[in-house]
């Protein structure tokens, strides 16, 4: 029935090349993340800011990004705003597409982690003398911290799934490009795909088991 | 001096104080007592400005709670206030705790705060406990943590809202012994209490709300002894 023979030295070979793409892989999306906690802060203000043009933008950003396909995303940061004559690199159109899904996800964590901590904590704080500013800064994010965490560093790891879909748009230097194009070459689709996904794999275990390492010194009560 | 002018609060279409007249002098201590509902626990968030209030006044040392140009953070810095939920702050140490505020609100350096925190701690009996994080710790050790939290701040006033209410019997008595120890000290002080018997002994005065209303007020003897009120009668013999 089967009478393919696996060629595993040529994928073993490219190895280096395809952790080169692992790296680029993983720069793509600790900068998307940085760039989504950012928007997601802001969204998340706009949607307690009381004004109707900033929560609307706020939710309909959310709104977006939660229910609609990451492919679709990635696709209008290169090709739609490509018909407005924006022109984004492959490259920055797949950061700006995760950046803008990582977003809306983040909001609404923060959001949920906001509602989490009871009322009664700022009104301590305030009892004490102190601003609304400063209950929040010392009493509120510390805790909104801890909650809002671990669905961060989820959001992390759909991060670096996601920077796969970058080969739809013409990426060619992160892991899924490498490995695309060493398929095409070469055919060996299993092997190098194979490959590929084992290091994903580690890629995102290594960042769920370290983000847990860091929860646990963080977070200590 | 606290001074409280035919104050009127409502929640919704709902009058919880219907024109409270109180004052209380320094080193005085005032226990509030009454029903559910009766808006004694209401009058002590006005009196501190966390509660705006629809009429009347309340004066802090001459100072006008309600008014504009009146800094409440400034002002809240020397009314202390401990609450029924203790509200620790979970994410940061019982020495934490205690020396937030005057960090960040007074100012004061880390070893002045830790200093004044180590002391009020230590006067509640948790001097063992300064590097415990409040979930490890009973009710009332995390109740009696909140009062030296208030305490830190060297409070010219203390208000208690039924710091008691929400402990589990057997922790009761730590907690009222705190607030003893504060009266014999010479502490202004306003509880709100369902414990009589601690109104009784600690009290200079002792007044009984019934809707919204101040329906007697006198020292606990009189009022304990030979109450006036036709409900303060009834809520006595309830309660005993």
């Amino acid at each position: 029935m089967f009478n393919y023979t696996f060629h595993w030295n040529q994928a073993l070979k490219a190895l280096p090349q395809m952790l080169d793409g692992a790296l680029i892989t993983l720069q793509i999306a600790l900068l998307s993340m940085l760039i989504g906690v950012v928007c997601a802060l802001a969204l998340t203000g706009f949607r307690l800011s009381g004004n109707r043009a900033l929560s609307g933008f706020a939710t309909a950003w959310i709104e977006i990004a939660r229910n609609t396909p990451a492919l679709f995303q990635i696709y209008m940061a290169h090709f739609g705003l490509g018909n407005f004559g924006i022109h984004l690199s492959p490259y920055t159109a797949l950061l700006v597409g995760i950046a803008f899904n990582n977003a809306g996800y983040l909001a609404e964590n923060f959001r949920g982690a906001l509602k989490a901590i009871p009322d009664t904590q700022a009104r301590a704080g305030r009892s004490l003398g102190m601003t609304a500013l400063q209950a929040f800064r010392y009493i509120i994010l510390p805790q909104m911290m801890r909650v809002a965490f671990l669905p961060t560093t989820n959001q992390m790891v759909w991060a670096i799934l996601m920077t796969s879909l970058g080969v739809t748009v013409g990426m060619n230097t992160d892991l899924a490009g490498v490995t695309q194009e060493l398929n095409a070459r070469s055919f060996r689709t299993f092997e190098f795909f194979a490959l590929a996904a084992v290091i994903y794999y580690v890629i995102a275990k290594a960042v769920t088991l370290a983000a847990r390492a860091i929860a646990s010194r963080m977070f200590r009560y | 001096m606290i001074e409280i002018e035919n104050v009127r609060k409502s929640f919704g279409t709902l009058e919880v104080l219907k024109g409270i007249d109180l004052t209380v002098k320094k080193g005085e201590v005032v226990t509030v007592i009454g029903g559910s509902g009766s808006g004694k626990s209401t009058l002590l968030t006005c009196i501190n400005g966390l509660e705006p209030i629809d009429a009347g006044r309340i004066k802090v040392d001459g100072t006008e709670v309600h008014a504009k140009s009146t800094d409440l953070n400034k002002l809240r810095s020397k009314i202390g206030i401990v609450f029924q939920q203790w509200n620790a702050f979970p994410h940061l140490t019982v020495l934490e705790n205690v020396m937030l505020a005057p960090r960040k609100v007074l100012g004061q350096s880390k070893q002045a705060a830790e200093e004044m925190a180590v002391k009020q701690l230590t006067h509640v009996g948790l001097g063992e406990k300064l590097s415990v994080y409040p979930n490890r710790m009973s009710g009332g050790q995390q109740q009696r943590m909140a009062i030296a939290r208030a305490l830190a701040m060297s409070p010219e006033y203390m208000l208690f809202d039924e710091v008691t209410s929400a402990l589990d019997p057997q922790l009761v008595g730590e907690v009222l012994d705190t607030l003893r120890m504060l009266a014999s000290e010479g502490m202004t002080m306003i509880c709100v209490t369902h414990e009589m018997k601690f109104a009784r002994e600690v009290s200079d005065r002792v007044a009984f709300f019934h809707k919204g209303v101040m329906a007697e007020i006198a020292p606990p003897e009189a009022l304990f002894g030979a109450p006036k009120d036709p409900e303060l009668q009834k809520f006595l013999a309830a309660t005993h």
